[in-house]
């Protein structure tokens, strides 16, 4: 990702010279949220039912490839490590990665995808907007920014649930199966772990279940314009993501990602 | 973007005296590599520039008008490649705040930009989406019309997608004429 052009950091004052573990385990699992899903939707690149939709999944995953790369640059120069934000994506295996289960799930169709999508651009929302007052002037910065483009993110899904759910007989049938399959994955997001309690109690970070109630609501209006039914809640929840223990797509989802830069160490475009 | 704590060293050949007033106008002048019509100081994506004679260093802060944007790069390299040839050593700050809105880009660049075939940003919008029908009817119910036509100059447009061909525009269609054309898109 970075090349030969160095620059120099702009770091915002009030920033922690050496941040502890809880600290930047926190900011790596947002990093690697918005690393994996943009890797997932990369996936759909001539694969989106027109062209405008390969565009905007092209533009979206570019919004949140943009948003890991600056929490990974900063965590690498603030953990001591001195890790490049390529260490980060490239270099770390599978149980070092604290991504939720929702975004390293499988390409499904385009139903799922915008399903996915409403429920995490929902919660990035909320997460940014409560980040932009952030003790951490650096990740202040980066949510400040990042909350414009996910706002775009979470309209373009609302969207399309409700042309999808308001459709067709067929549309809104495949709407409603996406419902049901991102549900298990939903509450992932809104879990509070011991590294998101320390950040939140640094005034750092957010609590992720005091952002769920407005992501619920706000996931509910959509539903209502679409005229689809919320799901009933699953026998199971997908759980373990921010400890590094992932489901089964992932190891395949690091090897395609991380074969280049591992079998060529060094090599830049 | 590189946000880690390094500094840029480019090499010095020659050790000339540099014209303070020529390079600093070069880096200003310097075009996006996206929008070739219109350059990074007009779009407000230079921020701050600083000759350092004493240290033969010339200091540039720029910012990203989207986090992603894949221009930042090219926009390091062309300042790196001024300083080169003014014998300075380029020193490239990336910031991210204040975040970069299109209320900085001025009144020249929206004229270049509308020139260019590309719907300038309308300063007057809060910086949400607007509201897309997808794959939008012609006439449809986009209550946002203050969009002109860059090519006829008619506010009858279409949103069609709020994802364009960068980060930064969306794309829409003239029901007047009916040429599609790029919008940048508002962002406050």
């Amino acid at each position: 990702m970075s090349s030969d052009t160095e620059t120099t950091a702009a770091t915002a004052t009030g920033g922690p010279a050496t941040a502890g573990a809880a600290h930047t385990a926190y900011l790596l699992g947002l990093a690697d949220d918005a690393l994996i899903y943009s890797h997932r939707l990369s996936e759909w690149l001539t694969w989106a039912p027109m062209l405008e939709e390969d565009m905007a999944m092209a533009n979206i995953s570019l919004d949140l490839i943009g948003q890991a790369r600056s929490i990974y640059t900063y965590v690498g120069s603030i953990d001591g490590t001195n890790r490049t934000e390529d260490d980060l994506a490239y270099w770390r295996d599978e149980r070092e990665f604290r991504n939720v289960h929702l975004v390293e799930q499988r390409r499904g169709d385009f139903a799922q995808e915008m399903a996915r999508m409403l429920w995490f651009a929902a919660y990035q929302k909320g997460l940014y907007a409560a980040l932009s007052g952030s003790a951490d002037a650096q990740l202040r910065a980066i949510a400040v920014k990042a909350l414009k483009e996910v706002r775009y993110h979470y309209d373009h899904a609302a969207q399309w649930a409700v042309r999808l759910g308001d459709g067709t007989g067929e549309s809104h049938d495949k709407m409603q199966a996406a419902l049901t399959w991102v549900a298990p994955y939903v509450a992932e997001l809104f879990s509070d772990d011991a590294n998101s309690v320390a950040a939140a109690d640094a005034g750092v970070g957010v609590l992720p279940s005091t952002l769920q109630a407005a992501a619920a609501s706000a996931v509910a209006d959509v539903l209502r314009e679409a005229t689809l039914e919320a799901p009933a809640d699953s026998r199971w929840h997908a759980r373990g993501g921010r400890e590094g223990v992932h489901s089964e797509p992932m190891g395949y989802l690091l090897a395609e990602m991380q074969h280049l830069p591992r079998s060529h160490p060094g090599a830049a475009w | 973007m590189v946000l880690a704590d390094v500094t840029a060293e480019v090499a010095v050949d020659v050790p000339v005296a540099p014209d303070a007033h020529e390079v600093l106008a070069a880096v200003r002048a310097i075009p996006d590599p996206e929008i070739p019509v219109v350059t990074i100081e007009s779009l407000g994506i230079l921020r701050d520039l600083r000759l350092d004679e004493a240290a033969g260093e010339l200091h540039a802060v720029i910012t990203p008008t989207y986090s992603g944007c894949p221009a930042m790069q090219a926009i390091e390299d062309a300042i790196a490649r001024v300083c080169r040839a003014h014998g300075l050593r380029g020193v490239v700050t990336t910031q991210l705040s204040p975040a970069w809105t299109t209320d900085w880009i001025g009144e020249e660049a929206r004229e270049a930009l509308r020139r260019f075939g590309i719907a300038p940003p309308s300063p007057s919008a809060a910086g949400r989406p607007v509201s897309v029908s997808i794959m939008a009817r012609p006439g449809g119910d986009d209550a946002d019309q203050a969009v002109a036509c860059p090519r006829c100059g008619s506010h009858r447009t279409t949103v069609l997608s709020n994802f364009g061909s960068t980060a930064c525009k969306a794309l829409r269609r003239c029901d007047a004429c009916g040429d599609p054309f790029d919008e940048f898109k508002a962002l406050s």
